[in-house]
This record gives C-alpha cells, structure tokens and sequence, in this order.
C-alpha cells in the first residue's frame, strides 16, 4: 500500500505496539500530526507542557512499563527540548525512541528557520541516531532504532526526520514487532571458576545494578543470596529488585549508601558485581574499593569491564543468563559469623521528630504506608531523592524511578506522568525538592488536562538542599546561590493550574493529606516543610572511603 | 606509560561515521595522531585508520567504546610484526642549485621520489612505514622545509584476514 511519511511512521509504531507517544507540535512535524490526527484511534498522544516533559514521560512509561518509550518534537528548539531527557535515559539504560522533524532536506545546511543538527547534538547520548534522506529509508531506520533501543545494554535512539520525507509516498509493507537480539551466550572468565571463588568464600558480598533489573534476574538473583547465604546491595538503579526488609538486603551502597553495606563492600573477601558499572557514586575511591576481594564483574556491555574498577574476573552476558548457569554450581552454605559481623558495624542515623516541620524518613514512612506494594515512586534529584532511595520500602523493581546517572532535577514529573499513563495505577507518587519541582512544574497542566492521579509530594525546605549540605561540610557554611527567598504559595499555584493542593506541617496532616489526595484520584500536590539543615546521612565524600563516612 | 598505537576500524559507509568515532575520541581525552579514512573493496564498508597514543588501559576503554558503536563492523590493533604499515609524506625544502645535489642524494638514500623541482625549491615523495618517514623529515632538518604534509598511516595484515567483531 502506498502511504506517505507521516502515515508510515505511524503504521511502524503500531506495528512495534505503540499506543502511547509524548509530543509537542510545531511546523516541520505538522504532517506527521496529521496523521497522528488519522491514525488517533490506534495511538494516542499526549501533549506535555515543554518537550523536555515529554522526553521524561516517554522514560518514565518506558522505565515502569519495561516497553520502549515514544517521544517527538519539532526541529530546532523542539528537538534540543528533548537532549536533557534523552541524556537522562542514556546514562540510566531506558529504551527509548525520540523522532525529530526537520526542516526538509532542500533547506537543511542554509540555517533556515527552526533548522538545528539534532543528530550531531546527541551524538554522544543515543545508542545510536539516524537522519532519514529517502522516503524509502523511512520505515526500516525506524524498525532499526526500535531494534536498537532494547537490544544488549538498553538506550535511547533519535531518528532526524526532516519534513519533506512525512510528505513523500512510498510502498509500505508491514512488518513484524522489532524484537531485542538477547544475549544467550556470555563471554569472559569459566563460569565454575567464578562459582569456585564464590564457594570458598568467607566474607562474600553481592553488589548489583541496574542491569539486574533491565535483565528482570531479581528472582534468580534473589535464588542465589538465599542458597549460598550471601548478602547483597544495590546501587540506586536497583532499588526495589530485593525487598526492602529482606534479611540479606544491606540496602544501598556508595556516596549516601548504609553504613553496613559499605563496611561489607569494605571487608569482603569476594565480591560479586551484577549489572553495575562502578559509578563514582558507588566506588567514589576506585583504586581502593573492594581492595581485599577477589572481584568478580558481570555486565552485558564489554565496556564496563574494568573501566572504572579493574576485577579479577568477569563475564560478559545477561544477567539473568549468567546468574541462572552461576545457580547450580554454588555450595548451599550459611555465613553466619559474617552476618553476626555485618549486623554489628550498622549504624541507624538518628533524626529528630516533631515540631513545625516533617522528618524526611517520616515522609517517606508515610507514602509508603499509604501508597503499599503497588505505589509507584518517581523522584526528582537532589536530597528528597537520597531519602527517597534510603527509607521508601521498596518492594518491586519497576516501582521506583529516578534519574541516577544524569542526575537530572526536573526529571520527576514528565516521568510521573508517563509511568501513571503506561501503568493506570492510582498510587503514583512523585518525591520532589522545591528546587527540582520549580524546574518542571509547568507539567502540572499535563496532568491536569488528562486528569491524571500524579500526586506531587514537594519536601520544601526552601534551599537547595543537596548543593547546601555540600557548603555546609565542605565550604564552611558559605551559602553561595542555595538559598533562592522564593515565595512560591503552592496551595495557590496548585489551584492556579487546575489542581488540588495541601501544605503540611506535621505526620497528621501529612498522613490525612496523602489519603485524600488517593481518594481524590487527579493531580494533587502537596507541600511537606522539611528542615533547611537536614542533611541526607550517612555520607561518603567523593574520592574517599567508608573510613570518611560522616554520619551525624 | 604511553604507547604508540595504530587501530583498523571497519565501519559501515554512512555518513556521519567518521564524526561519531572522532566524538568518541574526544569525549574521553584521547588524542588522535593520524588518521585515514578510506574506501575498501566492499563498498558498504568504510576502513579508518587511527594512530593514538596513549597508555595500555585507556587504549582498551578507547577499543571497548568504539566496538558498541551501531556501525561498527570490525577492527584490528595494528601489530607492526604481523601488518603492513605504509603512510605517504609530501615535503617541499627550499632548494638552489648548491643543495639540490645532497637533498638528491638523501632522496636516493630513502628512495623518495622528486616530484616537482621549481625556483628555490624541491617537492619529494615518500612512502613507507611512519618511522622511515619520520627519520628522513628528521635528515631534512638541516635544510630549510616550507611545506610538508603526510597521509597519516593506513595498514593491512599480513595473510588471513583476522577482524575481531
């Protein structure tokens, strides 16, 4: 059949089971609207505020629902709109696909109105990106970047369509759904070696990541610590692939990690590294992390393979592949002095209760207790998001979406608002400081206009928290641009936009607020007082050791 | 400690592909010393030729990199025992009738080739692995060079072909 550009880009993602896209219209992909417009009872498009919002509602669906996310903007300012959250994506492995328009091809290179090279500004943070020339290279470079997104290590993929092709016409031929090329096979050290090093173990420790997670081996994982008895941390990707309270869960590792789970990481005589990279936030000293451990390293990209911290084995391949082949070769054993040891170096950070302002753990105590199992956890960058990570329960992989590599404030609301789209759940929480919330706040209309239930919870301490710790410890206490005298009223804003809103300054209030905010079933916010000196503990700072570790 | 070395990168022939790879090299602090870029005998693949320094680690970070990238298709560290390094020097000396006899007989030392003699100045040609050229620029010191330039290298293995995917 024959069908223009516009058409065939909507038949390629229906034919990849895309029913939901993130988008702002403009000129060079008003045929591609056009068809959006034809094609409406089949894929449904969701109009964000500001294209960064919609790079971050295609992360966030795509991050909760495991399917890859859609975006699409405009040229020029449209298309640079999205480079924020496709860097968020890239940096945390999320599957997702951004088209751009462009200005047609006979008035690309001539600076023409709207005209930028998207492809050669997201270079550096797409898998891969491609800029269609011909109408007849339209539908297989589609069904390669949704080949490419979820293929190996997940990642964002952009395809440059300028605006000449969405009006071409060509044969089009359906195809079938664009499935991952999954690693059956692994690379690297023998695996009963590794299961040796493991059985001989003392002191063994697993740290995994999100590649755990992207690899859906929480169970086999979770297999693993219970017959060889070892026990495990995770990084901030991997927050909820263990329950929270399970026995042998240390909790997280790194810069604001547990106590007991850097100790661990500190004494071990093996360590098992399942899906992580390493980061800087996780091995802050990485000449000395781990130093007295036989260091074993799983991950699915060969790049990872000691370019942070050098192991002593490795194995290239998919989590859960090689975690299912490790399974039968290691001893059923119990560690208990190991255990007995590891209880004894935690340490529980004291905080206060009562007065005019919450305590975070108790924020994050309360949406817990309110939102269960089945809440879902969207956070922002910066303090809200570490205590997010140390005191929500976690329970369930999917469950908690944050912007760890990238870091992005400003990630929390586009996201929130794609998760509850991708998964229609009524309890879907989005964490946020009062500096991150301010940068994307204008996604409250997105909620608003699709009357979606994303309740907003802003831990307001009126500074910029996480960048004012840092000045309080390290540059004695000279606030530099931290403290922004905003007189946000958030109730009124809230209402302004069209949704619901409540300040809190007590558990009660709080508690009461949340429940009613579940009830109500649209867009809520709620502004919880938080202290301005709170810090987020305990904390490693960077380039040092668990021998730093602050904690009070 | 740093090491001289010479990468064959076959990717496929997109536009682009170069930018991607030298995007690369950048984002990590790698410096490139030459580079050639070239067609191959399977029209769909492009062949780049990188000369690097840099130490052993950071070289493999570098090869682990540039193997995810999408149109990568192949490549070979260039082993100076087992390949055939050849890389191409044009350099233009100043030359009057008193010198033009010795920079001949360098020339014939080397087996550089005169390609153009004009008034006050000569134009040689050389081919041959980077540290031949490198040592008859080095000869030419002495005499006054205006202009030189040199291709960068490009190589070959020697026998089977052996690309790593």
């Amino acid at each position: 059949m024959v069908l223009n550009g516009s058409q065939i880009l909507a038949n390629v993602l229906i034919e990849n089971e895309v029913d939901t896209i993130f988008g702002y219209p403009g000129g060079a992909v008003l045929n591609i609207y056009d068809a959006l417009y034809e094609y409406s009872d089949r894929i449904t498009h969701i109009l964000t505020a500001h294209e960064q919002g919609a790079a971050h509602a295609a992360d966030g669906y795509a991050r909760a629902t495991g399917k890859t996310g859609v975006c699409l903007a405009t040229s020029g300012p449209g298309a640079t709109n999205l480079v924020t959250g496709i860097a968020t994506a890239y940096m945390d492995s999320v599957p997702m696909v951004a088209i751009t328009g462009n200005v047609p091809n006979s008035l690309i290179g001539r600076d023409s109105f709207q005209e930028v090279y998207i492809a050669g500004i997201t270079m550096p943070i797409t898998k891969h990106n491609f800029v269609v020339r011909k109408i007849e290279d339209l539908a297989p470079t589609l069904r390669s970047a949704f080949k490419i997104a979820i293929s190996g290590r997940p990642g964002p993929v952009l395809v440059d369509i300028p605006k000449d092709i969405t009006a071409a016409v060509t044969e089009y031929t359906p195809a079938p759904k664009q499935t991952a090329e999954r690693l059956l096979s692994y690379t690297g050290d023998r695996i009963d070696v590794i299961a040796e090093e493991i059985n001989k173990a003392k002191r063994p420790v697993i740290i995994f990541g999100g590649g755990v997670k992207n690899s859906n081996a929480g169970k086999i994982l979770k297999n693993i610590i219970k017959k060889a008895n070892i026990p495990a941390t995770h990084t901030l990707m991997a927050a909820g692939v263990l329950r929270w309270d399970m026995e042998e869960n240390l909790g997280m590792l790194g810069m604001h990690g547990s106590v007991c789970a850097n100790r661990a990481v500190n004494d071990a005589d093996v360590i098992i590294t399942v899906g992580s990279r390493f980061s800087d936030r996780v091995a802050l000293s990485p000449s000395k992390f781990g130093k007295r451990a036989v260091m074993i390293h799983i991950d699915i990209d060969q790049s990872e393979i000691d370019k942070n911290v050098k192991c002593d084995y490795h194995i290239v391949g998919d989590a859960e592949t090689v975690l299912g082949d490790l399974e039968p070769l290691l001893e059923e054993t119990r560690h208990t002095e190991w255990f007995e040891e590891i209880n004894k170096m935690d340490k529980q950070i004291a905080f206060t209760q009562g007065g005019d302002v919450l305590h975070p753990k108790e924020i994050m105590d309360i949406i817990s207790e309110v939102g269960g199992d089945d809440g879902l956890y969207v956070t922002d960058v910066g303090q809200h998001q570490m205590w997010a990570a140390q005191y929500l329960h976690h329970v369930k992989a999917d469950n908690f979406l944050t912007s760890g590599g990238l870091g992005t404030m400003g990630y929390g609301y586009g996201a929130a608002i794609g998760a509850q789209i991708g998964t229609g759940r009524k309890t879907v929480f989005h964490i946020t400081g009062d500096g991150s919330f301010h940068m994307n706040l204008n996604e409250a209309c997105t909620a608003v206009s699709y009357d979606l239930p994303v309740i907003t919870v802003i831990l307001n301490n009126s500074v910029l928290g996480m960048v004012r710790q840092w000045q309080t410890s390290f540059y004695g206490k000279r606030y530099s641009a931290t403290d922004p005298h905003r007189k946000t009223n958030y109730v009124k804003l809230a209402e302004g936009f069209g949704a619901k809103g409540y300040s809190c300054k007590n558990a009660d209030e709080f508690r009461a607020a949340l429940k009613e905010a579940v009830e109500y079933g649209g867009p809520v916010w709620i502004e919880c007082l938080v202290g301005k000196d709170e810090k987020v503990l305990p904390m490693i700072p960077g380039g040092g050791t668990v021998e730093d570790i602050i904690c009070e | 400690m740093n090491k001289k070395k010479y990468l064959s990168i076959l990717v496929d022939n997109h536009e682009g592909v170069l930018t991607r790879i030298a995007s690369l090299f950048r984002q990590r602090g790698f410096n490139i010393d030459s580079l050639t870029v070239s067609a191959t005998n399977d029209s769909s693949l492009s062949r780049i030729t990188i000369g690097m320094s840099g130490d052993e680690e950071e070289i493999k970070q570098i090869i682990n990199q540039t193997k995810k990238l999408y149109e990568y298709e192949g490549m070979f560290e260039i082993d100076p025992n087992d390949s055939l390094i050849r890389e191409l020097l044009l350099v233009k000396v100043a030359a009057d009738e008193h010198i033009r006899s010795s920079l001949l007989e360098l020339a014939t030392i080397y087996k550089a080739k005169i390609i153009d003699i004009s008034d006050g100045s000569m134009v040689f040609e050389l081919t041959g692995k980077p540290l031949k050229l490198d040592s008859y620029i080095e000869n030419l010191k002495p005499y006054k060079i205006l202009e030189m330039c040199r291709t960068g290298a490009t190589a070959l293995q020697r026998g089977k072909v052996k690309m790593t995917k």
